[in-house]
């Protein structure tokens, strides 16, 4: 098993067409994923990648069954492309698109809210099941089926965590970028309690970042329900108070959000804290002997 | 991004929030004609720069007359302001706003922004104004009232009552206060800020609502849709590597250490800068070449990396996922060969087309360091600038 998406996913692109969609979706059909089809208004009717592509989202799922989609969408768009998307009862939602407007995400999480879909990202690298199913911007290769899960705020340093989790011989169940905006769908506890109820995660490496207080409140879930072992590291120790770090999420304000603090909810929940980011495979791997 | 106090105002006027007379000077001849303007008796002559805590660095204060005013500006400009925001640099005053002054009898606190805990605008309010609110947090968190507002309806006139109430509003000023809540909540809806903040919002003496002071910052991946407020941008209140970063699309902040850092990812950026730190080295920057970086974009970030006068040395950690190797090592190759290059500098090159990437640049003949992973890259590059 594993979570969010397997061999079976279906899956469809919201902006298959433009340079990004249809870069990753060649990726990603070359990976194996299940890909069925592309949504982009007005060249409905007509074929990209051998894929059949749709005017709506509503069309495409009615046609295909799809049950996930990847969105590419740009900025501007990508909020309505994530409404749109739930409107038409798609499971999952995995929007990749960076620099969503705040105001547009919290209306578009409001609206997703109200239905029963989940949204992953945005901002993003997406989600991948080892050999089984890849959505999303991340290097497939470096990827081995086994029994870690992953869950980070970041794209590049997530796959500096699965490189050593490789090294170690530590394989993934799962491994699930939830993004690095500040108005997010999917949020650590979420998705830690999806690892949880796997029976193929046996342990779960966690990767945060200094900004708001989504690792805080993880570690009260981990400390009160989480079972298995877990290993976990926050980027930006070095950080000045007051700058975005790159992602719209990372930035201490008001003396909130520091790594430090994070680091010591984390520990006193019990996780095994690796200090530095060269040391993640090590700290997952003793998380698991100890 | 920030703006300035007077532009804030402006823009909260104009959705209906109560200000006083001001002129913006940003040279002390203008002072007494400023002041002429406004007619007093009082004036309050403040600074005005990106950061809070002016009043207490001595950035704003009352004259009592013309010849004070020009007296104050004389003072103030060009003054070098030291805040808890500031840094220890401080920021050198440019600007000023000559306002006219009020009789305060009490002092409030109001704020916007959106909440991360609950993914919804937040509107704060306390009854402790005109002081530090990260002190009333910190000691009478009791004294800060939230609500949490629904995207649809937007901010209800209900809320906003509760909140002048719980501030210990009481009679008119209630109605009064409501209007400047309703007022700000709009200008934060328009304006794509992530937050406004009036701070303090006063009742006069006369019973008056007044925005004595307000601050706004905005989104910037919303500023495509609001020219007007790109207008407000003052370029001499940002770092000038971090405007000419921007320029290029870069994300880099300046630091204080020696070791510069290129790495593609703001996780893994960030990272690269707490290993340099758990190793002995300081990072001299924060620079993300972001996803799908060209050579030329290699090249302008290397370009503004080697213009800081404190480095020393320089480590470029790449994993390619979308980012390919060979680009990175092409883009190294270039920047070198066009700038020259005469501190250290250690290459790590992980994921896609790594093998390309490597042979690229031991075939350059370049002195490039070659590191085999995260770790080793940051001990390398903190020898080498320990060794010079």
């Amino acid at each position: 098993m594993s979570i969010l998406v397997n061999a079976s996913t279906k899956v469809i692109c919201q902006g298959l067409t433009g340079s990004q969609g249809s870069f990753h979706s060649e990726q990603a059909l070359a990976y194996g994923t299940k890909m069925v089809g592309g949504v982009t208004p007005g060249k409905g009717g007509s074929k990209h990648l051998d894929l059949p592509i749709y005017n709506t989202v509503d069309e495409a799922v009615s046609r295909t069954g799809a049950n996930a989609s990847a969105i590419y969408v740009p900025p501007a768009f990508a909020a309505d492309a994530i409404m749109e998307a739930a409107d038409a009862g798609i499971e999952l939602i995995i929007c990749i698109t960076e620099g969503i407007p705040v105001l547009d995400m919290v209306k578009a999480k409001a609206f997703v809210n109200q239905t029963s879909s989940r949204l992953i990202g945005p901002n993003c690298p997406g989600v991948i099941t080892p050999d089984e199913c890849k959505i999303g911007i991340m290097p497939g290769h470096i990827h081995k089926k086994g029994k870690i899960g992953v869950v980070s705020r970041s794209g590049t340093l997530t796959y500096e965590a699965v490189a050593q989790l490789s090294e170690q011989s530590l394989g993934q169940s799962t491994c699930v970028g939830i993004g690095g905006d500040p108005v997010n769908g999917t949020n650590f506890i979420d998705v830690l309690e999806l690892f949880n109820a796997d029976p193929e995660t046996e342990g779960v490496i966690m990767i945060g970042e200094i900004g708001g207080t989504a690792e805080e409140e993880a570690a009260e879930y981990i400390k009160s329900q989480f079972k298995k072992p877990i290993a976990a590291f926050i980027a930006g120790s070095t950080a000045p108070p007051g700058k975005r770090m790159g992602h719209a999420g990372a930035i201490i304000s008001g003396g909130k959000g520091t790594a430090e603090a994070k680091f010591e909810a984390l520990m006193a929940a019990g996780c095994e804290i690796a200090r530095s980011p060269g040391e993640l495979g090590i700290a997952m791997k003793k998380a698991l002997t100890n | 991004m920030n703006i300035h106090e007077y532009q804030a105002k402006t823009i909260l006027k104009k959705y209906g929030c109560n200000v006083l007379e001001g002129v913006m000077i940003d040279d002390v001849s203008q002072a007494k004609k400023a002041g002429e303007k406004l007619g007093g008796p009082i004036w309050v002559v403040k600074a005005q720069i990106h950061a809070g805590g002016r009043g207490k660095a001595g950035g704003v204060k009352l004259a009592k007359s013309l010849d004070e005013v020009e007296a104050l500006s004389k003072e103030i400009l060009g003054k070098t302001l030291v805040t808890h925001q500031t840094g220890p640099e401080g920021k050198e005053v440019r600007k000023l706003y000559i306002e006219d002054g009020c009789d305060i009898a009490k002092e409030y606190y109001v704020a916007v922004l959106v909440d991360r805990a609950t993914d919804q605008i937040t509107m704060m309010a306390s009854s402790e104004g005109g002081v530090d609110i990260e002190d009333v947090a910190e000691n009478t968190p009791e004294l800060i009232h939230s609500i949490q507002v629904n995207p649809v309806v937007g901010l209800a006139a209900f809320q906003a009552r509760e909140l002048a109430f719980k501030m210990g509003m009481t009679g008119k000023i209630v109605h009064k206060a409501v209007k400047s809540l309703m007022s700000l909540y709009a200008a934060f809806v328009a304006t794509d800020a992530s937050s406004a903040e009036i701070n303090p919002l006063v009742e006069t003496k006369q019973g008056e609502v007044l925005t004595l002071d307000a601050k706004m910052s905005f989104d910037s991946n919303a500023l495509y849709r609001h020219p007007e407020i790109m207008e407000l941008r003052d370029l001499s209140e940002e770092e000038e590597s971090e405007i000419e970063a921007s320029k290029h699309d870069l994300a880099f902040i300046k630091l204080e250490g020696n070791i510069g850092c290129l790495v593609n990812g703001a996780g893994l950026a960030m990272s690269t800068m707490d290993i340099i730190k758990i190793c002995g080295g300081e990072p001299a920057n924060f620079l993300d070449v972001g996803g799908g970086a060209t050579k030329e974009k290699v090249t302008e970030a290397f370009k503004i990396i080697l213009k800081d006068p404190n480095v020393k040395g320089i480590l470029v950690n790449i994993f390619g996922g979308i980012m390919k190797c060979d680009i990175i090592a092409e883009g190294v190759i270039a920047a070198t060969k066009d700038l020259g290059l005469e501190v250290p500098l250690v290459v790590r090159l992980a994921g896609t087309n790594v093998e390309l990437g490597q042979k690229l640049l031991q075939e350059s003949g370049l002195n490039i360091i070659a590191a085999k992973n995260l770790s080793d890259a940051a001990e390398k590059i903190v020898k080498s600038v320990k060794e010079l």
